[in-house]
């Protein structure tokens, strides 16, 4: 059965008619185009399809699309503007925190989600917020330095 | 061959070029590739680890709507076929008995693990292709499983091949000097049993493949994620019958390889090229997190006898290792694994005689190939075990015994009469061991920890432990990888080269390589890893092998353009090339930078549309070069931490991390760090956390992340404290070596030594990985009862 929802993603809101059983995920990618999230269980273990839903950070694995209606949906295709990295992503590339780069973009939104409701976290806060969203190259440590860099100059 | 080279770009931490795409959602994994009228692919795998098949019906399956086709090996006919091996038998090895059982691509007669493919649907979506595995009726015949190495062996044993009448995949035995001899001459000798068991490669990406068949064009494109994509095509092209050149591999940004995506000819590279020519459709196929842990390969996995023979003030006199490697049930990747064991048993020590065997043995467990460390993290932990084991006997401190038996700079480069997996013998080429002891013990603090604050935290009644071990890395064997360099006419250059990447970096380091030797800016040099149909020979990615074979490939073809271009600018310019310089992307006379011409310009020039060019000069500012090292070059390092033990509940929390590595010149140092901090990542996961726990049926246990434990944010040190040693490798122009590997060899031994050092009121040993927090309890339970 189909379903028709709308939802503003990365600003710009969207129609779509969806069937019951499909995840956001599915939706943001093969319907709305919106690549950034990738599929990595399918179950909500590894994070790398985290997006902001409505502020906070969601996998998006775990969200069905039907339940996406009306809410304001951001991923990392709306951080950066005019090809200028937002200050997390440039923390990013300053503290070399990507090796493959699957995990990243829900690495980044889990730290957005963080930053914007808690500018000033602790380190374990960090760390916490991060938990959920694994990641086999760097080893964290340059991701958290990375977080907590921008946490520092508060321009998140 | 090795010069000292001034360098203005290599050694540089260069920010890396591919992460504005990887950060803003603009780079294309082989999941984000849509093709119009694609098909999608799900494969019916066995639920059990040994079952004869008797019968498979699919007729509900086929029956189903958006369902285009279903196969069974019936059904593939003549094309099913088996293997072929991925890595050839080690004949160079005198004696060496390997009885080869490559993978079959879909089970035909009988399965031999959880999680092979019985059959294989095509639907319009996956979801339809999933609906359609329920309608899937398998009738197996369970057989008895086997899944340990020692049983395996038994007479009686379950057999994984029925037809090879024993369970032994390989024997294959090396010695250096006379064990037996030493053993008699020594003061001590220790002997323990040792196991290493299994741990998955875990990248982020799961595996995936997308083929297209043009039958106009009569061409076959395949976009996937592999670390071998010459190999692939070139396997995918002799499937098919087809000329390599029909055959394009593709392959987009990749999720991390650590290994496992080094394998050609699993079941979807074999199967669906083939069924997207029949079908004359795109055919998807992504494998989910689940098939990833089932029916990926996965390492680790053997059990160690050991011995060493010591005189009495501690030099070691022979040490014997004698070894059960689980191949799982098939052995495409021939004995790679294991061979590291052998050839990194050793390490940093100077040990005169040495006698190891393998016994690699079929289980009913998905196959070993290759994950980061490769083999050679057991032969470190077995050796660095039996120095501790030594240290306490002789009651020598652990340092002590270590700096007392390492290989003096003066002796390299050091053969070590054992061949590895290159099929040549091993030698140690370059370093300076005790100088990275000597770092390693600096840095922690060893003395004042063990003479102060040990004590003191003891006092406060704290479970506090420090470990020191050294590791080597055999990296960057052969056969060769090679590099194509052009310059565009927009003054911008192009690399070429098969060697894909799996987030190491590539297109930073390459681009770098060939800045320093063009004058160009690392932006505008565009670096492609893996289009087959741009560039087509190579090996591919492992074996720490990327920026020493590929790079020095690409660095000579760099050179070559650099060449190139000085001796048309001369012309042009009316200057004598030395008077020439490469800055900035032009060529300029070095006194007077007014009087240049732009690369760009150069590139046109060089390649005219009318008139002649002289005679022996290739056309284009282009070039193409190969680099094909004699033997690997190896690494090495030490690994020193302090850790802490809770007495409740057993956990270990790392209190400090050090590192010290020798990869020899280091092209981008933020890179080459980023490489041991991934590595080191593993090496924990493989001594804390994870299990790829089988039970005695072959059922893999823990499928998922949330049984199966990978270290997350909140599990890794604060920092890592690194330091740096740089010997430069006589084997390459640039004095390379690998390092891709380095931080995932020591942990286990570095734990083990920490964690026994830590509970210094229990007399016990850890000789068994990985530990977790129960079963640490559990040991040091039974040793207080004792």
């Amino acid at each position: 059965m189909l379903h028709e929802i709308t939802l503003t993603v990365n600003g710009e809101q969207r129609t779509v008619a969806v069937k019951s059983h499909h995840t956001l995920l599915k939706v943001l990618r093969e319907q709305l185009g919106i690549t950034s999230p990738k599929i990595g269980c399918e179950n909500g273990e590894c994070g790398a399809c985290t997006v902001l839903m409505n502020g906070k950070a969601v996998n998006s694995c775990l969200v069905l699309a039907v339940e996406a209606d009306g809410a304001v949906i951001e991923t990392v295709e709306n951080l950066s503007k005019e090809g200028e990295l937002h200050p997390l992503q440039q923390a990013f590339v300053e503290h070399n925190a990507i090796q493959c780069g699957f995990c990243t973009p829900g690495m980044i939104m889990s730290a957005k989600g963080l930053l914007d409701r808690n500018p000033h976290p602790t380190v374990d806060e960090v760390k916490e917020a991060l938990a959920g969203n694994l990641c086999r190259c760097t080893g964290y440590i340059r991701i958290v330095d990375a977080v907590m860099d921008v946490a520092k100059k508060g321009d998140a | 061959m090795t010069t000292e080279v001034k360098t203005k770009v290599i050694g540089k931490s260069v920010w890396r070029n591919e992460d504005p795409r990887l950060l803003t959602g603009m780079a294309q994994f082989v999941d984000d590739i849509e093709l119009p009228g694609m098909l999608h692919a799900a494969f019916y795998r066995s639920d059990y680890a040994h079952a004869r098949i008797k019968s498979i019906d699919v007729s509900a399956a086929r029956a189903r709507p958006g369902v285009v086709a279903v196969y069974t090996a019936e059904d593939f006919g003549d094309y099913w076929h088996v293997g072929p091996l991925q890595v050839p038998p080690p004949l160079a090895i005198k004696g060496a008995q390997f009885n080869a059982r490559p993978l079959v691509p879909i089970a035909k007669d009988k399965v031999r693990y959880s999680g092979e493919p019985l059959a294989v649907v095509l639907a319009e979506s996956r979801y339809i292709a999933e609906d359609a595995l329920a309608d899937i009726y398998a009738d197996l015949e369970p057989l008895p499983a086997v899944t340990d190495m020692e049983k395996a062996l038994e007479p009686g044993a379950p057999l994984v091949h029925d037809d090879l009448g024993t369970n032994l995949a390989a024997d294959v035995y090396q010695q250096v000097g006379d064990y037996e001899a030493a053993k008699a001459k020594a003061d001590v000798v220790i002997a323990r049993r040792f196991f290493k068991d299994r741990c998955a490669g875990g990248a982020m990406e799961n595996r995936g493949i997308v083929c297209a068949w043009d039958e106009k064009a009569q061409k076959m494109t395949v976009w996937c994620g592999t670390q071998a994509p010459i190999p692939m095509r070139n396997a995918i092209a002799k499937n098919l019958g087809l000329s390599e050149d029909q055959v394009r591999l593709v392959i987009p940004f990749i999720g991390g390889g650590f290994g496992p995506k080094v394998m050609t000819s699993m079941p979807d590279d074999v199967l669906l090229p083939w069924l997207s020519r029949k079908l004359n459709r795109p055919i998807k196929w992504i494998e989910d997190r689940r098939e990833n842990f089932l029916a990926t390969t996965s390492e680790r996995d053997q059990i160690h006898y050991a011995e060493i023979a010591l005189t009495k003030d501690g030099k070691i006199l022979g040490v014997k290792d004698v070894f059960y490697h689980n191949t799982g049930a098939y052995d495409p990747y021939g004995m790679t694994v294991p061979l590291n064991t052998q050839t990194h048993t050793l390490g940093q020590y100077d040990v005169p005689n040495f006698y190891t065997q393998i016994k690699m043995v079929f289980t009913n467990k998905m196959v070993v190939t290759p994950v980061r460390g490769a083999g050679r993290n057991y032969g470190v932990f077995v050796m660095e075990r039996l120095m501790d084991l030594a240290a306490k006997e002789l009651k020598m401190d652990p340092v002590e015994i270590r700096m007392k038996n390492l290989i003096q700079p003066h002796q390299l480069p050091y053969k070590t009469g054992i061949i590895g997996q290159d099929f040549v013998e091993n030698v140690l080429d370059s370093g300076d061991y005790p100088a990275s002891l000597k770092k390693a013990v600096e840095m922690i603090g060893y003395e004042k920890f063990v003479k102060e604050e040990q004590p003191r935290l003891r006092a406060e009644g704290k479970w506090v432990g420090i470990g020191v071990v050294n590791f080597v890395e055999g990296t960057a064997v052969g056969p060769y990888e090679g590099a194509r360099v052009t310059v565009g006419n927009n003054g911008k250059v192009v690399v070429l080269t098969g060697c894909s990447t799996q987030g190491q970096a590539h297109f930073t380091t390459f681009a770098q390589l060939v800045a320093e030797q063009l004058g160009v800016d690392v932006k505008d040099v565009h670096v492609t890893t893996g289009d087959t149909d741009q560039f087509h020979w190579g090996a591919g990615t492992f074996a720490s092998r990327g920026i020493t074979v590929a790079g020095s490939a690409v660095y000579a073809a760099a050179t070559k353009v650099r060449a190139k271009a000085l001796s048309l600018a001369s012309k042009l310019l009316e200057t004598p090339e030395e008077e020439l310089e490469l800055a900035d992307g032009v060529v300029r006379v070095a006194d007077l930078p007014s009087k240049f011409i732009p690369l760009g310009e150069l590139a046109m020039k060089a390649n005219p549309t009318r008139g002649t060019i002289e005679p022996g000069v290739e056309p284009g500012l282009e070039a193409t070069a190969y680099y094909a090292p004699p033997h690997g070059a190896t690494g090495y390092g030490t690994n020193a931490i302090i850790l802490e033990v809770d007495k409740e509940t057993f956990d270990v929390k790392i209190r400090r991390f050090v590192f010290v590595h020798d990869c020899g010149t280091v092209v981008n140092p933020m890179v080459a760090e980023a490489q041991i901090h991934g590595g080191v990542q593993m090496g924990i996961g493989t001594a804390f956390f994870e299990q790829l726990v089988y039970d005695d049926n072959g059922q893999l246990l823990n499928a998922s992340f949330q049984d199966y434990l990978m270290p997350k944010a909140t599990d890794m040190p604060m920092k890592m404290e690194l330091g740096h040693l740089s010997v430069p490798s006589p084997l390459n122009p640039l004095g390379l070596k690998g390092l891709g590997e380095a931080g995932a060899i020591p942990p286990p031994a570095a734990y083990a030594q920490a964690i026994e050092n830590a509970i210094h009121d229990v007399d016990f040993e850890i000789l068994d990985m990985p530990l977790n927090p129960s079963r640490l309890y559990e040991l040091v339970k039974a040793a207080r009862k004792k």
